[in-house]
């Protein structure tokens, strides 16, 4: 495979990212057995309480250490509003360097491309992309059509607002789904508008395996959008319909967590 | 893929398969890489090697990683409060970052942790044989190596393993360079290079003279000057002594972002003249001589607290030693010290003495390789030579790079042997090449690198190699 490698950084060198208090939730379970270590990284609006919910504790009962980091901003670790996607991966990368092995990377929605950026920076076991929000004008406008009142704002450097029918399927108790929408939080601007307008991720170091999930009657992200996302990985996305966006919190959430599981299961250990 | 764990096995399959040209048997590890060292510079050869689909066997001779930042290890130049020069984000591993709530410039303790984690996280104790020392290593048919190992310090019989590829990753900061002083043998007081300095409190209430104006040098005469009960530093040429802080940042940072600004060389020199003049001003004044030099073209020396005890009169500078008596030491300006302690903190040489220097481009005259990009040999396409830099900045971003484009070059010698071609004839037409800029020629400083020049030849040279 021939991919354009990027030593220099001098940028980088030069101005570090600050360090902040980073909150990562873990759950482990009682005897290791060698499995790599989950890192669940949270999108845009949520926090490492959406992995918490349900797919920390599985994942754990079916052996394998998984953590949630919220990123800097979120809700639990330190406040950020001038945080930028750079910032933003530096955290994936400073939390996933702490494990004691090498870690799988699990983004969802915007997550997915925090940790698309952040495995040009540290070579993950394997990374998982769930539902990912890669940005760029065709999901604006998508998020457009479907909510234009909590997305018009965005455009503009305001705040997004999203609703319940774009993150839930409607097989989500109304309770549970007003619980989530509770307590989403709101991105930084910066990172907001990096969404739109930023870079493309640079190449996996490493080389991991990757996989994407999605539904197809996710109402945030477009279906070719996903298929794109899973195509720059060499793959097609792993699809659950009848799923909102937020595939870790919606009734069926089960269903998407095993499938990764199992993925990883079968998936060959290097080295 | 083979890894180190059957290698008891492949040995026995395979004892019978060849001979040495002493006609001693030799197992065949395959495609197998032979790393030599566990080290900074090993592990992330190790690394780099597995990631790409290699299996390795790394030869340490000390029962645990880290090498010259391990201090248990009997050849590890570290003191007790040895701290980094190159501030954090410039000595990590670019893909596995120190915590960044670490200082800037960490403790050698928490480098040594950092390396034990790096070990750790990518499972790389299981490639490494402890307690083992190379003893030769030779090139055999189809590019490939015998390798000659024993337990270290000489114990039971020695065993040959032949590998596709070598990667020499064993320091350069072990082997002292102690120059040669008339009348040192006779001298009375007490002499030791600065590799057998561990602890401030072998200078407490003595009086001291340091030779050397390295950073080790500068170090060592900084705690003289807090313990000792008086210090001379006795430099041969004059230095510029650059903090470890200006403008607030560790300064090496603010260097590199000057560099990324694409400020050109002259003016960052200017601005940094002009930053010491603000600061510490004329360092004659203390008894310095005037650098012959601007800043930038030696081996950068960072030291906040050597101007300081020179302003408090507790480092005393002096011209270089000429002559040792037996109570006392002649200085080259006539002037006599009576010094009770003299440490020589007069650098090291690299060595390499299970390997034939002509492989390495050395004819044994100067003791000098003659590399390509300092890691490549002409005519070897499958020996690299890791961590053999002398870099104004951390080291180990040099050696993962060169490991990362060694392991592309052995993956390429199978899927892209046009290319490997190319790569072998520029080794050829261009060992030897300098990444330092003009930087004064000394001894020391031939294999000095500027990490930008270095880092962006690498850059080319693996772009070259993967390019379409």
């Amino acid at each position: 495979m021939t991919q354009q490698v990027r030593i220099m950084r001098g940028w980088e060198w030069g101005r570090p990212v600050r360090p902040v208090r980073r909150e990562v939730l873990d759950a482990v379970p009682g005897l290791d057995d060698g499995r790599p270590p989950l890192l669940f990284v949270p999108g845009f609006g949520h926090g490492a309480w959406a992995f918490a919910e349900h797919w920390l504790g599985h994942a754990a009962a079916r052996g394998f250490p998984a953590h949630a980091l919220s990123l800097r901003g979120q809700p639990g670790s330190d406040p950020a509003p001038e945080a930028t996607l750079r910032a933003y991966a530096h955290d994936v990368v400073q939390v996933a360097a702490s494990l004691p092995r090498q870690a799988v990377l699990v983004g969802h929605g915007a997550g997915a491309l925090v940790v698309a950026h952040a495995l040009a920076r540290y070579p993950a076991r394997a990374a998982v992309l769930v539902a990912p929000v890669f940005g760029g004008w065709g999901t604006a406008l998508a998020a457009l059509r479907r909510n234009p009142l909590g997305t018009l704002p965005a455009l503009f450097g305001g705040r997004l607002r999203v609703s319940r029918a774009q993150l839930f399927g409607r097989e989500l108790p109304g309770e549970d789904a007003r619980r989530h929408l509770a307590r989403l939080g709101h991105p930084a601007r910066r990172a907001q508008w990096q969404l739109l307008f930023g870079r493309e991720p640079e190449p996996a170091v490493g080389d991991p395996p990757v996989l994407v999930l999605g539904s197809p009657d996710d109402r945030i992200l477009p279906g070719p959008a996903l298929t794109r996302a899973a195509r720059r990985y060499g793959s097609a996305p792993l699809l659950f319909p009848g799923m909102g966006h937020d595939l870790m919190l919606d009734a069926r959430w089960r269903e998407p967590v095993d499938a990764l599981l199992d993925w990883l299961e079968k998936e060959p250990s290097r080295g | 893929m083979t890894t180190s764990t059957d290698h008891g096995r492949s040995d026995l399959e395979s004892s019978s398969l060849a001979l040495t040209r002493d006609g001693r048997s030799v197992s065949d590890r395959g495609d197998t890489v032979c790393v030599i060292g566990a080290g900074a510079s090993g592990l992330t050869a190790i690394k780099n090697l597995t990631e790409h689909g290699f299996g390795v066997d790394c030869y340490e001779r000390e029962t645990g990683v880290g090498g010259a930042w391990n201090w248990r290890h009997d050849r590890s130049p570290v003191y007790a409060s040895t701290h980094l020069i190159s501030s954090r984000p410039f000595t990590q591993f670019p893909d596995f970052p120190m915590p960044d709530d670490w200082p800037d410039y960490p403790h050698h303790s928490q480098l040594l942790s950092y390396l034990e984690r790096y070990a750790e996280h990518f499972d790389l104790r299981r490639h490494v044989w402890f307690g083992t020392e190379v003893v030769r290593v030779e090139p055999a048919d189809g590019d490939r190596w015998d390798v000659t190992t024993r337990s270290t310090g000489g114990y039971g019989p020695e065993r040959t393993s032949q590998y596709a590829a070598v990667v020499i990753a064993n320091g350069h900061n072990w082997s002292p360079k102690l120059p040669d002083y008339e009348g040192l043998a006779e001298f009375r007081g007490e002499a030791m290079h600065a590799s057998s300095y561990q602890d401030p409190a072998q200078l407490r209430g003595k009086r001291v003279l340091v030779v050397g104006a390295g950073n080790t040098g500068c170090d060592i005469a900084v705690e003289a000057a807090q313990q000792a009960s008086r210090c001379w530093h006795a430099t041969r040429r004059s230095y510029w002594y650059a903090p470890k802080y200006v403008l607030g940042r560790p300064v090496d940072q603010v260097n590199d972002v000057l560099l990324a600004l694409r400020v050109p060389r002259r003016v960052r020199q200017w601005l940094y003249h002009l930053t010491l003049r603000l600061t510490v001003g004329d360092l004659t004044r203390f008894g310095l001589a005037r650098p012959d030099h601007r800043m930038l073209e030696t081996h950068p020396i960072v030291n906040s607290q050597l101007v300081h005890y020179l302003g408090h009169g507790r480092i005393t500078p002096v011209p270089d030693p000429v002559r040792f008596h037996p109570h006392s030491v002649e200085l080259a300006d006539g002037r006599r010290i009576d010094p009770e302690l003299v440490v020589f903190a007069t650098g090291y040489l690299p060595r390499f003495d299970f390997l034939d220097p002509k492989i390495l481009g050395d004819d044994g005259t100067v003791g000098r390789p003659v590399l390509w990009l300092n890691a490549f040999a002409p005519n070897h396409p499958t020996l690299a030579v890791a961590g053999l830099v002398q870099p104004d900045s951390g080291m180990f971003p040099l050696s993962h790079w060169q490991t990362v484009l060694f392991a592309r070059l052995l993956r390429s010698r199978v899927t892209r042997p046009g290319r490997v071609a190319g790569f072998a004839a520029a080794v050829v037409a261009r060992a030897g090449e300098r990444y330092a800029g003009p930087v004064r020629d000394s001894s020391r400083h031939w294999f000095e690198v500027g990490h930008v020049d270095y880092l962006r030849a690498l850059q080319r040279a693996l772009h070259d190699l993967e390019a379409k």
